[in-house]
């Protein structure tokens, strides 16, 4: 997937990641076969809509889908191990220590009734064990990184004497309270102001740089990928449809799902013009198409589309694509791409 | 270069010194002069019961033949003396230790039981919860006064049996109520984000489920008392719970009732002492519950 840079083996390898829901009446394929790999200092968005796999996928990552209702399968290896086949206390030590995730609603995620050093103390503790006042110390250093002001006295704050802003700076402390090498975020900046939304960005990617922690960043903002991601993976369906750097996936989409999404964008419209839409909707995943899973929504569908699932292609070094007409799209100026207008 | 940086932030002295939860919660309290009129009341209740040997006047099984059902001040009986000529204060003092007793040790047992069981089932679900919640079920399918007629007279009287019994009573409720907290406290994120921070169940369902749960346990503990002081009440009235001559304010109402034509306020009195007690119980933990909570 990841064509010509060798920089070192990856950090993270996912191969084939498959995850089914099995209810009492249906079994939904959330994941169908998900590759992609993680270099160490990288930022990988996953981008898609709703329903498309993303968050399932963090979740299988760190194994927290529960295990009577989920079947997953295929590989996944961090820095060689394998991550899928850790159980018990092995397992403890993983999350949280090797691999940590930030979530999308810091009020949510953080206990009412704890204080933010008490969540910090407490994982602190478990992980890097030493005394409280060691940890308490090292809490208020983590509240200082993530630029908190008068960390000192905020880390006896409850999180709902927080803002949301710093919520979510409290949760990212906690998530590098034990320096992990692998940072999962789940939308983290969905819930917070435009303005709040950039400066948590801001930190997050310099935190990531400065830990050189590598980066699974989800989200449905292009605009956010395009701020922070060094490649992104455009995911519909619980497949990943197209992956490549940051700014040529962004500029020249290979993938039609893509190029909608891209046209969609509020940005550059002109304010009298309607914003152009995907007609239909996504999939029901308990009953995917035998073919692309896009081919339902596709401007430029034929019938071999529909026959089975399309291969991975790389158009370019260093990218995927999984459609047929994917040179018909790259041969699209982005301005006709709007209009669903491609020849 | 990112573990100097916090390590360097480390160095720095904290600013202010730690808060504390308790000091706060107090600190809460004392703005709040209702609840303290209802901790003074509570606190004086229990203290008069703890030094009813120091405190009351005469021996509360001495009888008398000639001093029966005797007002106020008689011969320096402060509140007058019972059916058998016995001082009434001094069998409130001590019957009121015997109340309390009945009182708080089945609302205590069946908490520790019913809310680690409930917690238990709750979180863990699936067959544990299938488990413990119908064998609950079982003991919710009686009348709970009748669960605790039946098994204080299958067992016998005294005190041991009641409390046993009211302690069966008390845990099915308080079982189902930390159940589902617990169950709605598991699905929520910083549970998920416990479990992608590594902690074990164990460490989630003591630190997290439990913190969370604690006040809906406790509200419902707290209001409790009154009903097992009631109950505890109802038991030795009907004769299944404290043997006279014990002094006891359920067993005293019970025994006075016959003279209630005769000395309407020493017929009272006991019940006033029960009822008394069970509301300033409730106000009192309406108020540290509202002192306690974090989430405002």
């Amino acid at each position: 997937m990841d064509g010509g840079q060798d920089r070192g083996p990856p950090l993270l390898e996912v191969a084939d990641l498959t995850v089914r829901f099995v209810g009492h009446e249906a079994r939904v394929q959330a994941l169908a076969g998900v590759s992609f790999s993680l270099r160490a200092g990288e930022v990988l968005c996953l981008l898609g809509e709703s329903g498309s796999g993303k968050s399932v996928t963090l979740r299988a990552l760190m194994q927290l889908l529960p295990p009577g209702r989920t079947e997953v399968a295929g590989q996944v290896r961090l820095a060689g191990q394998d991550v899928l086949a850790l159980r018990g206390r092995a397992l403890q030590a993983f999350r949280g220590g090797s691999v940590a995730m930030v979530f999308q609603e810091p009020m949510s995620a953080l206990d009412p009734v704890y204080t933010i050093g008490q969540h910090l103390i407490e994982a602190i503790r478990q992980h890097r064990g030493g005394s409280r006042a060691a940890a308490r110390a090292r809490a208020i250093g983590l509240l200082e990184l993530v630029k908190i002001p008068a960390a000192a006295r905020r880390i006896d704050a409850y999180p709902h004497e927080l803002s949301g802003g710093l919520r979510q700076r409290a949760m990212i402390a906690l998530a590098l309270s034990c320096t992990p090498r692998l940072l999962l975020a789940d939308e983290p900046t969905t819930a917070l102001d435009a303005t709040v939304q950039i400066q948590v960005l801001i930190l997050l990617r310099r935190l990531q740089q400065e830990f050189g922690m590598g980066t699974l960043f989800v989200t449905h903002d292009l605009a956010v990928a395009a701020e922070i991601a060094d490649r992104v993976a455009v995911m519909y369906a619980g497949r990943i449809v197209e992956e490549g750097p940051v700014a040529a996936v962004l500029r020249a989409p290979a993938h039609p799902y893509t190029a909608a999404l891209l046209a969609s964008t509020v940005h550059d419209q002109a304010p009298d013009q309607d914003i152009p839409t995907i007609p239909g909707s996504p999939p029901d995943l308990g009953a995917l198409p035998p073919g692309c899973s896009f081919a339902p929504r596709c401007a430029l569908v034929r019938d071999a589309c529909r026959i089975g699932p399309p291969p991975a292609t790389h158009p370019a070094p260093g990218r995927m694509v999984r459609c047929l007409r994917s040179a018909d799209v790259l041969a699209t100026p982005l301005a006709s791409l709007a209009t669903g207008d491609y020849r | 270069m990112s573990e100097t940086a916090i390590q360097a932030a480390a160095e720095t002295p904290p600013a202010s010194p730690m808060r504390g939860y308790w000091r706060s919660v107090f600190a809460r309290l004392g703005r709040d002069p209702i609840t303290l009129c209802f901790a003074v009341v509570v606190l004086a209740i229990v203290l008069a019961a703890l030094a009813a040997p120091l405190i009351a006047p005469f021996d509360p099984y001495q009888q008398s033949i000639i001093g029966r059902l005797k007002p106020p001040g008689w011969r320096g009986h402060p509140l007058g003396t019972d059916e058998l000529g016995r001082d009434l204060l001094s069998r409130l003092l001590y019957g009121g230790r015997i109340s309390l007793l009945m009182g708080l040790a089945p609302v205590l047992i069946a908490t520790l039981i019913g809310g680690t069981l409930g917690m238990i089932g709750g979180f863990a679900g699936r067959l544990a919860n299938t488990a413990i919640m119908r064998t609950m079920d079982v003991f919710y399918a009686f009348p709970s006064v009748l669960l605790a007629v039946a098994i204080s007279g299958a067992m016998g009287g005294g005190i041991g049996n009641g409390i046993l019994s009211l302690s069966l009573v008390f845990t099915p409720a308080m079982c189902r109520i930390a159940e589902t907290a617990s169950a709605q406290v598991k699905h929520l994120d910083y549970i998920e984000a416990a479990r992608a921070s590594g902690a074990s169940a164990a460490r989630i369902l003591r630190h997290h489920v439990l913190g969370n749960v604690l006040g809906p346990v406790l509200i419902y503990a707290s209001s409790l008392v009154s009903v097992s002081i009631l109950l505890a009440s109802g038991l030795s009235f009907l004769g299944l719970g404290v043997q006279p001559p014990e002094p006891d304010w359920g067993l005293m109402l019970s025994t006075l009732r016959q003279s209630l034509y005769v000395d309407p306020l020493g017929c009272a009195l006991p019940g006033i002492a029960i009822f008394t007690t069970s509301v300033c119980f409730n106000l009192l933990s309406d108020g540290v519950r509202r002192a306690m909570d974090v989430r405002a």
